[in-house]
């Protein structure tokens, strides 16, 4: 049973509330300057873009099966059944590969601090553990982001998009990319304008991975056994044909 | 004969002391003010030459290490058993330099040793990390001979001989694992990656050009030390591993070729453009330019023209790797890369640092077993090691 949020573009008015209630439930500044911002940083983990009259939100996908919490090496982020995607800071070693292989380039980094921390969007974890929507979905004045079980906002906003043909363009944006996320999003303009890509994959990133490091299990025995006996071999031959000696030996015997 | 040698030592040396000292200074910058200040690296490009060079062509150019023991001690082929332990060394010095570096690219670097108790099978980056602790632990101990034989320490040489093939091949299997793995840490950015280098091959890529880089890098150093540490060239193993390297060349290139046929991105070559002029460069130097030189017998069999060709190997896969890590990686993420003086200059006290700590271990270490009577070990120790050094000691 997970959670997701469903983001409405059409519904949105760029009031920019669930920025503030993101910077409040994470305990980070948020004044005019940073509202202004319209790039997530380190102390801005969501924006609302806009452009004329048509907003959208960015934020961390949380994805159903997380690129940057497959490739972290000490589990520092982990994908948490009812939804959201959480960091513990006390195990990253700040390699930030999960910078790297996150399609959406989320993860954010202080880098100009010398105990740095990945910061994201967690959507708000604990909130929703406890059985709270997440602070944006609260904020929200016209319901353009709505918190919900995640099957029933997918339908949800599929009736959307069949009771108003031609409002919005026909695609819930994270219904399969990349094997699908905790946000859902809807929009009446091309997602690419707001800068997000179109062109990923339908099957989850670490299946890449996986594809090819879960034969290392099988790999490792058999490349053993080969090396073991080509030892056996060479050396099996070099007994029987000790007479022939004639080539250099690098000094032995 | 010497003089210019010797000039020119101490004109290596000024430089060497040159690129330490700066060194130093950026690490320090780095460590008291964090990243941020001391490089180039941003949210949108969150790996740069630390990573592309100091770890990349790192583990890379540590390659030879598992290469010859593999070959020397698997393979049985004994021709090139002299050259095993100077190889071994610098595979080794190789391992210690790229911890190094990697200590000063990490956000946390005191948080290094997690992997220990802190474990994601599924990334590969765990499965580096691990795989590199137990080689470095197998160079090691295929290192301790020299070191032993030096302190002349002969219980513990026993038993470095007796386990010495189940050693190697552990460090063949762990080096097949991490050297192909260094490749799959980019499987997971398909939508990242210029198509010229994203490729499900990456694995299969990274081991063969480590192979090759092994060899190159063998022939490389055996050519330093005859130059600048003076020691006597192996020509006749030096033109074996000149053959090798051109068969790996050619597997490679043929390889390569195939993928872009397949995958449909060899028409893009026709198409001018920053990654296309990146990658041209680096099939020139990596693949072209050394297969042909190599083709000639006068190349092939002369230390000069052996020399040339594993120096342009070395480029082409450095390019190679640093096209993987940088080039590659700019378009998707909207920048242009370039590494601050900071990053330059802990890299080049990486390399300066290879070069000098291998200079001074050649000088103070048994690392040319048939030069013995130039190390001063007394005549003693001389007399009851030979057999256990020249069997299996590397
Ligand atoms: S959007 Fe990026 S950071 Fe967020 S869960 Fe997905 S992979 Fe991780
Ligand atoms: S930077 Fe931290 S959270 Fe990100 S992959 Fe590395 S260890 Fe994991």
């Amino acid at each position: 049973m997970s959670k997701a949020l469903l983001y409405d573009a059409t519904l949105c008015i760029g009031c920019k509330q669930c920025e503030q209630a993101c910077a409040d439930k994470n305990k980070l500044p948020y004044d005019d300057k940073v509202a202004a911002e319209t790039r997530q940083s380190e102390h801005k983990f969501t924006v609302v873009l806009a452009k004329d009259d048509k907003f959208m939100r960015r934020l961390c996908m949380n994805c159903n099966d997380p690129a940057c919490a497959s490739v972290c090496p000490v589990a520092a982020l982990r994908k948490t059944p009812a939804g959201p995607v959480i960091y513990e800071a006390s195990r990253c070693m700040g390699c930030r590969y999960c910078m790297l292989a996150c399609p959406f380039g989320v993860p954010r980094y202080e880098w100009n601090s010398v105990n740095p921390k990945v910061q994201k969007c967690t959507m708000c974890s604990d909130r929703v553990l406890a059985g709270q929507q997440t602070a944006c979905a609260e904020a929200c004045p016209t319901g353009a982001t709505k918190f919900g079980e995640r099957s029933e906002l997918l339908a949800e906003a599929r009736l959307r998009l069949r009771d108003n043909p031609g409002k919005y363009v026909d695609h819930i944006y994270g219904e399969n990319e990349v094997g699908g996320t905790s946000v859902l999003l809807l929009s009446s303009v091309s997602f690419e304008e707001f800068g997000y890509r179109t062109d990923f994959p339908t099957d989850p990133l670490p299946n890449r991975t996986f594809a090819v490091q879960s034969r290392i299990p099988d790999f490792v025995p058999l490349w053993g056994s080969m090396l073991g006996g080509i030892w056996w071999i060479t050396h099996r031959r070099e007994e029987v044909a000790k007479a022939e000696g004639g080539e250099k030996k690098g000094g032995a015997k | 004969m010497k003089m210019p040698n010797i000039k020119w030592f101490s004109f290596w040396k000024l430089v060497l002391y040159f690129v330490l000292a700066a060194g130093a200074y950026a690490v320090v910058y780095r460590f008291l003010l964090g990243l941020g200040p001391s490089t180039n690296l941003t949210d949108q490009f969150p790996w740069g030459i630390w990573v592309g060079f100091d770890v990349l062509c790192g583990v890379m150019l540590a390659a030879g290490g598992f290469t010859l023991t593999g070959a020397v001690h698997i393979f049985n082929i004994k021709r090139l058993h002299p050259i095993v332990r100077p190889t071994v060394l610098t595979a080794f010095l190789g391992y210690m330099l790229v911890s190094v570096a990697l200590l000063v690219d990490l956000g946390r670097p005191y948080n290094i040793w997690h992997p220990l108790i802190m474990w994601n099978p599924h990334s590969v980056m765990f499965e580096v990390g691990w795989c590199v602790m137990c080689y470095t632990t197998v160079l090691a101990l295929e290192f301790s001979p020299i070191v032993l034989e030096r302190f002349n320490l002969q219980k513990p040489l026993k038993y470095i001989r007796r386990a010495l093939i189940p050693i190697v091949i552990a460090g063949v299997i762990f080096s097949t694992l991490h050297q192909s793995s260094l490749g799959s840490v980019y499987l997971i950015v398909p939508e990242k990656l210029h198509p010229f280098w994203y490729t499900p091959l990456l694995p299969a890529f990274f081991f063969l050009s480590a192979i090759a880089v092994g060899l190159a890098m063998t022939i490389f150093e055996s050519s330093m030390s005859a130059k600048h540490f003076g020691r006597q060239l192996e020509l006749h193993i030096l033109k074996d591993l000149g053959r090798a390297l051109m068969v790996v060349l050619i597997v490679y290139s043929v390889l390569r070729v195939e993928d872009l046929i397949h995958r449909g991105v060899l028409k893009q070559v026709l198409v001018a453009g920053y990654e296309r002029n990146l990658f041209l460069l680096e099939i020139a130097l990596a693949l072209v330019i050394p297969i042909m030189l190599l083709s000639f017998r006068k190349v092939r069999e002369t230390p000069g023209g052996l020399y040339l060709a594993s120096v342009i190997t070395l480029l082409g896969f450095v390019t190679n790797r640093l096209n993987v890590a940088v080039t590659g990686m700019e378009a998707s993420a909207g920048v242009r890369y370039v590494p601050r003086w900071t990053e330059v200059a802990v890299t080049a006290a990486m390399v300066g640092a290879g070069f000098a700590i291998f200079g001074m271990a050649t000088k103070y270490l048994p690392i040319f077993p048939e030069e013995h009577a130039a190390v001063p070990v007394p005549a003693a120790q001389r007399a009851a090691a030979p057999e256990v050094v020249m069997q299996n000691a590397d």
